[in-house]
């Protein structure tokens, strides 16, 4: 799938998007699918066989998102809505076809460090364990590249090269905007789990950032 | 006998708590060890402010051209609800 420039609906107005999706305003429609569409169909994938069936579903959720519009409530965000909506379809699809969540057979690895060793002292240091290469402030990088596009798309990037368990997670609590509580019970994990895939998760794409904020 | 002072956080263990400590996960006891670290530890708030920034970035929508066949049904989809629902 292509990138494209944002829209210029603001999609994040929960309560304008959601008035004009009721008032039958394409343009609103149009970018609620083209910002979420990519996120809910790599999401999609992760729990059916097929990108055919990831489509299906994410086709699905659509049509259930024109449906139930009229009942929502704004409880939650639309955006965590939107995802409740698709996880329940493909969690069915997934099921029907016997495929197997990363997370019944989990094995972390209690080794993995989100920030690598060698950006700390050594132990025979004054200060062993404190950065020896520490993250620039963010107020020194010029304001423009932390708002481009690029920015954004880095991070995507390094979302969709995560293992799988730490993707669903990522992507379920900081793309969706589900509490923790919500993702523990979809995806059959506790708490300590949750967290240190997260945490594993967002480390990696910290590093992507960096590493963009890096570049002159 | 005076009970030894608890050893402060290194840089390197802040980095992996940081999750625990954005979750509210932590004990008041290591909270307040945490949390006296950022006061004298710049790096370690750049940090923070780091995994924040990426936090909020990841929420971002990221927009993409759906492949033609699911957009057209889409739209049809769409105008199909619109005059059921007029």
């Amino acid at each position: 799938m292509q990138r494209i420039a944002p829209s210029s609906v603001d999609v994040a107005n929960d309560a304008a998007v959601v008035a004009a999706l009721r008032r039958g305003d394409e343009n609103a429609f149009t970018a609620l699918v083209t910002a979420y569409s990519g996120a809910l169909l790599r999401l999609a994938q992760d729990f059916v066989r097929t990108r055919a069936v990831a489509e299906e579903v994410v086709q699905e959720t659509w049509l259930a998102v024109l449906t139930g519009i009229d009942r929502f409530e704004g409880r939650s965000s639309l955006k965590t809505w939107l995802f409740r909506i698709l996880v329940n379809k493909a969690k069915t699809r997934g099921v029907r076809e016997a495929r197997i969540l990363p997370f019944s057979s989990l094995e972390l690895d209690d080794d993995e460090r989100v920030v690598p060793e060698e950006r700390f002292r050594d132990a025979d240091d004054m200060w062993p364990g404190h950065w020896a290469t520490p993250p620039a402030p963010l107020d020194t990088i010029p304001e423009g590249r932390l708002l481009a596009r690029e920015a954004r798309t880095r991070i995507a990037e390094a979302l969709e090269t995560l293992p799988e368990s730490q993707r669903i997670v990522v992507t379920l609590r900081d793309v969706a905007g589900w509490d923790a509580e919500e993702v523990c019970e979809a995806l059959g994990l506790s708490d300590v789990n949750q967290r240190v895939l997260l945490h594993r998760g967002r480390g990696k794409l910290r590093a992507a950032l960096e590493s963009y904020l890096e570049e002159t | 006998m005076a009970t030894p002072e608890k050893t402060d956080l290194t840089c390197r263990e802040v980095t992996e708590l940081v999750t625990e400590y954005l979750e509210g996960a932590m004990s008041p006891r290591d909270r307040l060890d945490f949390e006296r670290h950022l006061v004298w530890c710049s790096w370690c708030r750049d940090y923070l402010e780091h995994v924040r920034t990426t936090i909020e970035l990841t929420g971002k929508p990221d927009y993409f051209e759906p492949p033609s066949p699911l957009r057209e049904q889409l739209l049809e989809a769409f105008r199909d609800w619109k005059r059921k629902s007029a």
